[in-house]
């Protein structure tokens, strides 16, 4: 039976965090991230969520509480956004080199100087390199289900989960979300094993120095050094890549809702042009993509739903017959281009395809951006393509003269 | 074949020398005078500020004093608290000078 309730972005993040039954809840408030976890203390407070709600004084502090819990053995959640994140970002590293599957959620927020609360996703984008696994969520249906199945997936790869959705224009904005059976959630999501149980009867030093080389400890088992660590991470994160494709479709057999595992396609079949986003900026591009095509212009958009493990090979797959590629993203990489057309070339390089590629920097510090102008963008790019412009940086709707 | 490590995050058992011996990185030790140290003044258990300051736990509080040399990485904070001046921390020399 179908439990749809209306309700805001950040309420369906707290019910993801709910129905996975966390268990330490530490957070910081910060716009536009505070109702997620407003909402679980009250739920704690009215004793609704059996968990522990951590009050700390900032968020270096939160995460470290995170990385404590989860050490021994409880599912921990957070969230924040923008400077909060940035706050972490030494402890994200922590969390991930530890690989404690700890779910953070990021509701995407511009980045100071100058001060800005609304929506882009440079705070995220800025941590690409800390060991996470980051999903992208377009609804506020995927941001619950994608809380769920980021627990399922975290504790097999013990990796944290960053579950990423745009500030305002998802987190407090209120459509209808369907909240999935509690019983239903609990089969599909085993209980959290820890790959280190902290106990008196074992005592271990967890995160002691690492040398640069291999060294027999004091039992004279041969231990990795600090770079054999780095590779084990590596090796997991790329490996998760399977592990996220298979929980979306075990979760869509079971819940009846599939977001598309790593990457999504919409009107991509006989695409003469493809458009690539993550985001809610990819949802308003798929209505950017029907005007094109009541335009004439055959438009199809490719939706990166995990950014981190990048899914080079759906990216091959998805762009084997792109004529055109153009991404449009709220981030960029200062001195060189967004990082998401940035990362969809490198993956595209000595496969063939050599479709042009141009990069829309749109949306920053939530500047609007709307589904028409979306595709006037589009329409203008065809034409400089078709003269042969092949890369082109373009900032949307910005003043740059 | 050995078999590889199977932790995926560092980890070791606590035990004595666990970091290596660090007794390799010191290049100051510290010398006890023991005709001046209370416990051995005194020929009793007595005083051991050097035994509860000492970071790296090499001090062994007994009647005399004794510093684990193996892991003793010579701070110096033995001499430093020391209230009756007993330690003396002396500098090695140099190599190739």
């Amino acid at each position: 039976m179908s439990n749809v309730q209306i309700m805001t972005g950040n309420s369906a993040a707290a019910w993801g965090a709910r129905l996975a039954k966390v268990q330490v809840v530490s957070a910081y408030p910060i716009t536009p991230s505070t109702s997620v976890t407003e909402t679980i203390a009250n739920w704690v407070e009215r004793g609704e969520l059996k968990a522990e709600y951590v009050r700390v004084e900032s968020e270096h502090s939160v995460m470290t509480v995170c990385v404590s819990a989860s050490t021994v053995g409880a599912r921990v959640f957070t969230s924040t956004s923008s400077h909060g994140l940035l706050y972490m970002h030494e402890q994200l590293h922590w969390a991930a080199g530890s690989r404690l599957p700890i779910v953070l959620c990021c509701i995407n927020r511009g980045v100071g100087a100058p001060w800005s609360i609304f929506n882009d996703q440079q705070d995220s984008i800025a941590q690409r390199d800390t060991g996470w696994i980051q999903i992208y969520c377009r609804d506020n249906q995927e941001i619950i289900d994608s809380v769920i199945q980021a627990y399922r997936i975290a504790e097999e790869v013990y990796c944290p989960v960053m579950v990423c959705y745009d500030g305002f224009v998802l987190s407090h904005t209120m459509m209808p979300v369907d909240i999935p059976d509690a019983e239903e959630v609990c089969r599909f999501l085993p209980p959290y094993k820890p790959h280190t149980l902290l106990c008196a009867e074992e005592p271990r030093n967890i995160n002691p120095v690492i040398f640069p080389w291999q060294r027999r400890d004091a039992e004279g088992v041969l231990r990795d050094g600090y770079m054999d660590m780095r590779w084990k991470l590596q090796h997991a994160l790329e490996g998760s890549a399977a592990v996220i494709a298979r929980t979306s479709r075990d979760f869509a057999e079971r819940f009846g809702r599939d977001h598309g595992g790593l990457l999504w396609g919409y009107r991509t079949e006989d695409a003469e042009l493809f458009i690539a986003a993550m985001g809610s900026i990819a949802t308003e591009a798929t209505t950017a993509a029907d005007l094109l095509r009541e335009q004439g212009v055959r438009a199809g958009v490719v939706g990166v739903r995990v950014y981190r493990p990048f899914p080079r090979e759906e990216v091959r797959q998805a762009f084997r017959s792109a004529p055109a590629i153009i991404v449009f993203e709220k981030d960029i990489s200062y001195g060189y281009e967004g990082a998401l057309a940035a990362d969809i070339k490198a993956a595209l390089y000595g496969t063939g395809i050599a479709a042009p590629i141009h990069n829309f920097i749109a949306g920053l510090g939530g500047r609007d951006v709307k589904a028409h102008e979306l595709a006037e963008a589009v329409r203008a790019s065809l034409a400089a393509m078709a003269q042969g412009t092949r890369e082109r940086q373009t900032w949307l709707n910005c003043v740059t003269e | 074949m050995e078999p590889k490590d199977d932790n995926i995050s560092a980890m070791c058992k606590p035990s004595v020398g666990e970091a290596g011996r660090t007794g390799d990185w010191r290049d100051a030790t510290p010398v006890i005078d023991q005709t001046k140290c209370i416990a051995a003044v005194k020929n009793r258990p007595a005083c051991y500020l050097c035994w509860l300051y000492c970071p790296e736990g090499v001090v062994e509080a007994g009647v005399p004093v004794k510093i684990n040399l193996e892991y003793c990485k010579g701070c110096g904070v033995c001499a430093e608290e020391c209230p009756s001046k007993a330690i003396t921390m002396v500098m090695h020399e140099e190599n190739g000078k």
